[in-house]
């Protein structure tokens, strides 16, 4: 494969996830690599948000929630005691299914964490940037004061995306973006995260399989075990994935035979 | 002719509710009741009123502007016992609002849920105790402590503010729980949207959660505000009886809800200026008191779905 060429940006190892005594996810090695698209696919309850908000720590807010194993972000174990999960939320930062804009004008939406993360240059031009690399520039330029709630759906996502790149994250997390959006604001989704991917790593869950073969280069594909946890079964090239998988249930579940 | 029907026709037929509409009934009766004893409640306030606005040497202009309330001499200027109220209220709102906010906030946004399923009902067990016992706690614990503290020369035996403390006491737990609602009801998804952009649990309490819960926090501000504007019991005991214009807390000085206490219960005949003057105060609070309804109302009207 010629991605192991790059340095792998997150390193999963033997991890499993659990909610109290439940085993949510068991076992999972995988390997994220720098600006690249990988997609998380799989069945409904496998665990590939539970696993998505483990690399961010956000699993922390969930009571009775832990992991075992390590999510190793360049070298550093992101669970080791003297990693602050603040600051790996700054570098790793995330995009919810529901589009989720605070209550506040458009700017201030974008100025908000940067504000919070000491930017301290032009925050016009940060806002412009942002917002022109979440292509929503042209369609809120001239009412950047208006409340970001009055939005449409496919623009409040593409302005939580310009919200996160303002914080300058080196890779975005997004659980199902487009679940909430029309084809069309999907498809410019996508074409955004093609965009996005030369400056950061994207790993999107998804549960829209032409969106995977589409926008992704690397896909995992996570089914459930007899006891409900979640167990990664396949990971590769996308193309390799929906062409020739070398597993019978990925085979199944991309043929549409399975869920 | 007859045209043969479909039988589901007959399904979408009205069906009496018996039930229903006893329920209906019921609930109107509960409505009218409430309505009903608040208008006479409000007329007889007025016609009381009235009749002491009518009194010789009673003037609506001397009531409002006066600084002397003395019945038993003919001056009813009730700035005394308006400053006094106002004094034990601002003293009980420095207690009650900000740690009421913050006892909010630690419940809603840091305690874990254990801890908040053994703290929230023991905040609560501080609004089952009746306000005498907290009257007599002010007069035996805070007054002797505020005179240890700033010596007993300064500190009167009866003073604004140790009432005025152990009242925002009381209302502490009313604060705090209807702040903690307001709070829980903003979706996780903000909080969710803040954390992932590498905000504290500081940050996205003070800047996301508490902006988002505003109206609901201000409504429980100015219902404890008006619950200590009409407190009773606390100021009669603590506060001191015999109206004083000062401004000082650490003096005695009766407040409006003080003054009706001591003369509805005591021995002042009907039909004094006294006597009816209790009505005139009485609607002056009711008014400040709908007066502060009316601005949470506007204010929970403005900042509402601010986050839907
Ligand atoms: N907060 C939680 N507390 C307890 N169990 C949870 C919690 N969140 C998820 N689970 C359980 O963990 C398992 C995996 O859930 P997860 O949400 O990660 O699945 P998913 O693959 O993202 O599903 P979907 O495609 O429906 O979003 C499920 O069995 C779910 O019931
Ligand atoms: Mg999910």
């Amino acid at each position: 494969m010629t991605e192991n060429k790059n340095q792998p940006i997150i390193t999963v190892k033997d991890l499993s996830i659990f909610y109290k005594t439940f085993r949510a996810v068991k076992n999972v090695d995988l390997e994220i690599f720098e600006n690249k698209i990988t997609a998380i696919i799989g069945p409904s309850g496998c665990g590939k948000s539970t696993v998505l908000r483990s690399f961010n720590r956000m699993n922390d807010f969930i009571p009775g929630a832990s992991i075992q194993g390590n999510i190793l972000f360049h070298d550093k174990n992101i669970y080791d005691e003297d990693v602050d999960p603040v600051q790996v939320r700054r570098m790793i930062g995330m995009v919810f299914q529901k589009p989720n804009p605070f209550p506040k004008s458009i700017y201030e939406n974008i100025a908000w964490g940067a504000k919070m993360n000491g930017f301290s240059g032009n925050m016009d031009d940060l806002v412009e940037k942002t917002l022109q690399d979440a292509a929503l520039w042209d369609e809120v330029k001239d009412e950047l004061n208006k409340n970001a709630l009055s939005l449409s759906g496919g623009q409040q996502q593409r302005l939580c995306i310009a919200r996160a790149l303002a914080v300058k994250p080196e890779i975005i997390l997004m659980d199902e973006p487009c679940s909430a959006l029309d084809p069309i604001a999907t498809l410019k989704i996508e074409d955004l995260m093609r965009e996005l991917s030369h400056n950061y790593s994207i790993i999107i869950v998804t549960h829209n399989m032409q969106q995977a073969a589409r926008a992704s280069d690397m896909t995992a594909f996570f089914t459930m075990d007899e006891d409900r946890a979640g167990v990664m079964v396949e990971y590769g090239l996308t193309t390799q994935i929906f062409t020739n998988p070398k597993n019978k249930q990925t085979e199944d579940y991309i043929t549409g035979r399975f869920g | 002719m007859q045209i043969a029907q479909n039988p589901l026709v007959n399904k979408l037929r009205k069906k009496p509710r018996i039930g229903e509409n006893l329920i209906q009934a019921v609930l109107l009766i509960c409505g009218i009741i409430s309505v009903l004893t608040t208008i006479g409640i409000v007329f007889e306030l007025g016609k009381e009123s009235l009749l002491f606005f009518t009194m010789p040497g009673v003037t609506l202009k001397g009531f409002l502007t006066g600084t002397s309330w003395q019945p038993a001499i003919g001056e009813f200027g009730i700035l005394p016992l308006l400053t006094s109220t106002l004094i034990t209220t601002f003293f009980a709102m420095l207690i009650a609002l900000p740690l009421g906010l913050g006892a909010a906030i630690f419940l809603s946004e840091y305690a874990s849920p254990k801890a908040r399923k053994t703290l929230k009902p023991a905040l609560e067990v501080l609004a089952g105790i009746p306000t005498v016992v907290y009257g007599y706690f002010a007069l035996t614990v805070m007054t002797p402590f505020l005179r240890l503290l700033f010596g007993s020369d300064t500190v009167q035996i009866y003073n604004m503010l140790s009432a005025g403390l152990v009242m925002g006491i009381m209302i502490l737990p009313l604060v705090s729980s209807m702040s903690e609602d307001a709070l829980h009801a903003v979706p996780r998804s903000l909080r969710e949207a803040a954390f992932g952009l590498g905000a504290t649990r500081f940050e996205t309490a003070v800047k996301v959660v508490v902006p988002a819960a505003l109206s609901g926090i201000i409504a429980a501000f100015i219902i404890g505000i008006s619950r200590a504007v009409g407190e009773t019991m606390i100021v009669a005991i603590a506060a001191g009886s015999g109206s004083a214009f000062t401004f000082n807390p650490l003096n005695a000085a009766e407040t409006m809800t003080g003054y009706i206490a001591r003369i509805s219960g005591g021995d002042v005949a009907y039909d004094t200026p006294e006597y009816n003057s209790i009505f005139a105060i009485g609607m002056f609070l009711f008014l400040i008191t709908l007066a502060l309804n009316l601005v949470s109302r506007r204010i929970a009207a403005r900042f509402r779905e601010v986050y839907e």
